[in-house]
């Protein structure tokens, strides 16, 4: 296993898996808060890093090492959507909600219970965009879209969320 | 109404930090169980310091002494082994506890596998030899190139003690000048006198 993280010429060696870990786990985190809610962003944010950790090995370049990783919380994020939604047993009694996550204690707060009605590709797209502040050209990449989607998903979920907060 | 500061507001990135670094620790058990920490570091008290051991799946690594760098370890680590680094206390349970039982006097042979993918092949030949050293001897690097059949070697066998990855284990500490003196040891003199007088190799000065 010793030769697959030496680095050639021009190319950013592999940080200690530890490393990596340290310098990334607060913002994946402040993310999956958001991107799939309080009670979830454990169990999201395990099963992003478990994934990178099976990655890891098999990386060839160590730059843009927090892009990457915020790829696959997006994409954890978006199939504990779906997946959710497949989980759930449709009734009328419950409310109509694009994502299941129960939400902190003030579950109540109007502006938890707009992020919580967003669909999933949206609710990722704003949260990367307002929580963790990143470019357009970057949300694209992230979520494996042109940036005029990443656009429109940006703004269509900005704007939902500010019709049911007034 | 303010989509980006309210937004900010629910996940504070002051929560995030702390709440990560719990959810690091969950990963970091959950990642070793799982078999996919390829070296797993921990830390330990000892009557020389702060000590920190590496194990892979092979054995017991490397024992590093308090004061050296972390970082420059860690990166040592994933570039000679696998970058799959992790700081993760259950792999590592069987060599803390037999170095503890070292320092409590309680064992005078570690049993405990190492890996010796960090020593080069020279230095292979010089550590079996040292290896062989028991608790409470001494040998000279004189000794010691003289049972690699390197009699003139004595210097070379200094130099590859020096870079014992796995002190203590490898008792590298128990090799002196000729005449008994202590000469020079990676983690410096004071600790090699402690840990021959623990073994009682050394007299009270």
């Amino acid at each position: 296993m010793s030769d697959t993280h030496r680095s050639g010429a021009g190319r950013h060696s592999i940080p200690p898996f530890q490393t990596f870990l340290e310098l990334n786990r607060a913002p994946v985190y402040r993310f999956l808060v958001v991107a799939v809610g309080p009670q979830d962003a454990d169990d999201v944010f395990q099963e992003t890093f478990v994934a990178a950790l099976k990655a890891y090995r098999r990386l060839t370049d160590g730059a843009k090492l927090d892009r990457w990783i915020l790829t696959i919380a997006s994409r954890k994020a978006i199939d504990h959507h779906r997946g959710a939604a497949r989980r759930a047993v449709p009734s009328e009694d419950l409310p109509e909600t694009a994502t299941t996550d129960r939400g902190p204690l003030d579950a109540d707060d109007p502006l938890w219970r707009a992020v919580r009605s967003l669909p999933p590709r949206q609710r990722v797209a704003v949260v990367l965009r307002h929580v963790l502040d990143r470019s357009y050209a970057d949300i694209a990449e992230l979520m494996a879209s042109s940036e005029p989607t990443a656009r429109a998903n940006v703004h269509q979920g900005t704007k939902r969320l500010r019709e049911l907060m007034t | 109404m303010n989509v980006q500061r309210d937004l900010k507001k629910l996940s504070p990135g002051s929560d995030a930090a702390r709440d990560s670094r719990a959810a690091a620790q969950d990963l970091a058990r959950r990642a070793a169980a799982e078999g996919l920490v390829d070296v797993a570091v921990a830390t330990m008290d000892s009557p020389i310091g702060e000590l920190t051991v590496a194990v892979t799946p092979r054995g017991l690594v490397t024992v590093a002494f308090e004061g050296e760098d972390r970082d420059v370890l860690f990166e040592r680590l994933a570039r000679e082994l696998s970058p799959r680094v992790m700081e993760a206390t259950a792999p590592t349970d069987e060599a803390r506890r037999e170095l503890e039982q070292y320092f409590g006097g309680d064992r005078r042979r570690f049993e405990i596998t190492v890996d010796r993918s960090l020593i080069g092949p020279f230095a292979q030949k010089v550590l079996q030899a040292t290896s062989e050293v028991g608790y409470g001897e001494l040998a000279t690097y004189g000794d010691i190139a003289g049972r690699i059949d390197r009699p003139k070697a004595a210097r070379a066998v200094g130099s590859a003690l020096g870079s014992n990855p796995i002190p203590i284990v490898i008792p590298c500490h128990r090799i002196v000048g000729a005449g008994g003196k202590l000469t020079g040891y990676a983690g410096g003199l004071p600790r090699k006198e402690t840990l021959l007088r623990l073994e009682g190799s050394l007299l009270e000065r």
